[in-house]
């Protein structure tokens, strides 16, 4: 199994009995964040979206590196009193005080059971109050995103029982509640539920309201905060799913957001990426391999042009990290369905120039294939989980592998059906025409298993959509007649009626900068 | 559940689609789900998402895991085949539940129907006759995913063929093939020699100058788009 798959732990464990030789203390507010909680509170009562976004994206940022290189911000208890003691700016002040150390420190158990703590407090405000705010779509991104991350945080961490202390796992009974899979799901659904998103985004469609025209934002005087949550705890939903190795479920999650437009998912850069690396993720293991190709193809080309745009951005790591994941699991879905016209050209040579080697050798099928599927999947599939809480009594082991290894070994096997293909493709390429008898003296096989050959290649290039409808991936198709084979040449089919919709929105486009120079 | 009317049936199977849209991340409802695999098997009809919705809450709380109502889950997403409703299944059950005999020999009768194997298929579902006869229309179900894979790839097939792929000789085949030739569009021809040969429906995968049609259709959802300029 490939090595880079063990989750990655940031240096430095940051728990009580270290704190005083690391030099911090919890209640020493310097001047600066004072300055930071005064003003992006009072931002955060007069609705400035944008200036609550400056202050989140780069005031927070660059005080964290700074001041809090590797140490948790001043605690909350401390900067209170500045705010008013606001219940809510606190519960927000809370999640950016967790998600920094997450980011930067170690959380030991403890904190991980308080940061839940902290998450259902602020849902619960947000669920069942009505809130007055307007938040950035980046902060409310960040929200959900940070929330599912720390769930898969915790299950790894849970899952490796061997060399938990005593106190460690009495807090692990105490708190059974904490990150509870039933729980996390729950508030998802609860964001999707109450926001009345769904309905929100169907009415939409036909003129009804706007949601996607205005970002989320509601300039009527109310709050974003509740629909965008609900809006992206449909993403959270898809990736909590893909966690669990259930991706029609995750696929039916995300159904109401239509990622073939942009939309609110787009407009936070790293809510897109999670949105389409998920989506193409789900679509590969339900071997709609086509669906997974388009889109990845669509989201690098977007990624080629617009990441020097985000080069100071926090997430910039995490982008170019999850562009390198998409590019392997493109080579991989062109491996298992080769074809020709799918990928912009572009991404095509980055896709050469990164994997073009290691595909030739996946395509033929020998062991050493076997060890590059192997190697990319685990590079580039999600942590995957095991949501269920461990078991205190037998010897303790670490079971935080179990998930992964089963998602790889069915993936394999996948790929193992599909292994005779490759030969049967390339001598169809050659022929127009081929007897059963002659092509299986070809291939060294005798006629019945050659026929079987045939009848997987057929069902594997033939998938089902989601509609249940039966599409055709083969690049290079046939026929049987009694005995003969005919091979079909997939020709290249002039879509006039795209053509000619481009060319009417472009000629209008044109029209429209012609009658604004007129009127200059 | 003694002798419940069709319509009761009818009702108790709505609320657990609803239950599986509006509360599927809820321990109480495992029952019902489990009730509704064996309403699945005993009326013939299936569900995919209850169906996950329950391999979920077994993955939740492993230790309410019933082995026989997910091997029956299984042999239901057999039967759903070209779907890959098997191994969506497959994704969600613990490693060492998959190394239990019954559902090794599932796996292996996926195998079979995955590579086209029909006829070792058919061998190893003799031998496995407790597993697969405990679900009804099973037998009916595989013979039509062969059907489907034989419809993909052939225009004319020889008898022998077809007879081992869907497991029907002699005069039951004969049967079958005139019920076929009456209501689904299949030609009886005579082959070389004595065989025979038949001649399967037309469709774009097998006869691929129907395709054309397909390939250029615009959507209407593309067109809706330039209306504003047309208006």
């Amino acid at each position: 199994m490939a090595a880079n798959y063990d989750y990655e732990e940031a240096p430095g464990t940051y728990d009580d009995a270290n704190r005083q030789d690391l030099g911090y203390d919890p209640n020493f507010v310097p001047d600066s964040v004072k300055s930071f909680v005064v003003h992006l509170y009072r931002h955060i009562r007069e609705k400035n979206v944008y200036e609550i976004h400056q202050m989140y994206e780069i005031s927070f940022q660059t005080l964290s590196d700074r001041l809090f290189k590797d140490t948790p911000w001043p605690s909350v208890d401390a900067v209170a009193h500045y705010v008013d003691n606001d219940q809510v700016f606190c519960l927000l002040y809370r999640e950016m005080w967790f998600r920094h150390l997450y980011a930067r420190l170690s959380p030991t158990l403890k904190q991980r059971i308080d940061s839940w703590d902290n998450y259902c407090s602020l849902f619960q405000v947000v669920l069942h109050r009505v809130v007055n705010m307007q938040l950035p779509n980046q902060w409310l991104w960040d929200m959900v995103d940070e929330f599912v991350y720390q769930f898969q945080s915790f299950c790894q961490y849970r899952a490796k029982m061997k060399n938990k202390t005593e106190q460690e796992i009495a807090l692990l009974r105490q708190f059974d509640q904490a990150w509870n899979v039933y729980g996390v799901l729950n508030y998802l659904q609860a964001f999707v539920e109450k926001s009345n998103i769904i309905q929100i985004l169907e009415q939409e469609k036909e003129g009804g309201e706007q949601f996607t025209a205005t970002d989320g934002y509601d300039y009527s005087g109310g709050s974003n905060v509740l629909k965008v949550l609900g809006y992206f705890s449909m993403v959270g939903l898809l990736r909590v799913h893909c966690l669990l190795g259930d991706y029609q479920t995750g696929l039916k999650c995300l159904l109401p957001i239509d990622i073939s437009q942009q939309g609110v998912y787009t407009s936070v850069i790293g809510s897109h990426i999670a949105t389409i690396y998920h989506y193409g993720f789900a679509n590969l293991m339900m071997r709609r391999y086509v669906e997974a190709i388009r889109e990845f193809n669509k989201i690098l080309l977007y990624i080629y042009k617009t990441k020097q745009y985000h080069q100071k951005s926090p997430q910039y790591e995490q982008i170019l990290k999850k562009n390198e994941q998409m590019y392997a699991l493109l080579a991989i879905c062109l491996s298992l369905c080769p074809q020709t016209k799918l990928v912009e050209e572009t991404v095509n040579s980055q896709l050469r120039e990164k994997y073009g080697e290691k595909m030739a050798r996946m395509q033929r099928y020998d062991d050493e294939a076997f060890a590059i599927y192997d190697e990319l999947f685990s590079y580039a599939c999600p942590k995957f989980i095991t949501p269920s809480a461990p078991s205190f009594e037998e010897p303790l082991v670490n079971y935080n592998q179990d998930a992964y290894r089963l998602q790889l070994k069915l993936f394999l096997y996948e790929v193992k059906q599909q292994q005779l293909l490759s030969g049967v493709r390339t001598f169809l390429k050659v022929y127009s025409t081929i007897s059963l008898a002659k092509l299986a003296n070809y291939m060294e096989v005798d006629e019945a298993t050659l026929r079987s050959i045939l009848f997987t290649y057929k069902h594997k290039t033939h998938s089902v959509d989601s509609d249940g409808k039966i599409i055709s991936n083969a690049d290079v198709d046939f026929y049987i007649d009694d005995d003969m084979i005919h091979v079909v040449e997939s020709k290249p089919v002039k879509r006039y009626g795209d053509y000619f919709l481009r060319q009417i929105v472009k000629l209008e486009g044109v029209i429209t900068d012609m009658d604004r120079i007129k009127l200059e | 559940m003694g002798r419940e009317t069709p319509k009761q049936q009818q009702q108790v199977s709505y609320t657990v689609e609803q239950l599986v849209a509006v509360n599927p991340y809820n321990p109480d409802i495992l029952p019902d789900l489990e009730n509704y695999v064996n309403e699945q098997v005993s009326s013939q009809t299936y569900s995919l998402d209850a169906n996950l919705c329950l391999l979920r809450l077994y993955q939740f709380e492993p230790e309410r895991m019933s082995t026989q109502i997910v091997a029956r889950i299984l042999v239901k997403a057999l039967m759903a085949m070209p779907a890959p409703d098997f191994s969506l299944c497959l994704f969600l059950i613990p490693e060492r539940v998959q190394m239990e005999e019954q559902f090794k020999t599932l796996i292996v009768l996926s195998h079979y129907l995955e590579t086209g194997r029909f006829r070792q298929f058919w061998d190893e579902a003799a031998k496995s006759r407790h597993i697969v006869e405990a679900v009804p229309g099973f037998e009916q179900a595989i013979q039509t995913y062969a059907i489907h894979v034989l419809s993909l790839t052939y225009q004319k097939i020889p008898r022998p063929v077809l007879a081992e792929a869907i497991n029907i000789e002699g005069l039951s085949l004969d049967k079958f093939l005139e019920h076929q030739a009456a209501n689904s569009g299949w030609i009886l021809e005579k082959g070389h020699g004595r065989g025979q040969l038949i001649v399967l429906p037309r469709n774009e995968f097998n006869h691929p100058e129907l395709k054309k049609s397909a390939a250029d259709t615009v959507p209407l959802e593309h067109i809706t788009r330039i209306f504003p300029i047309l208006g």
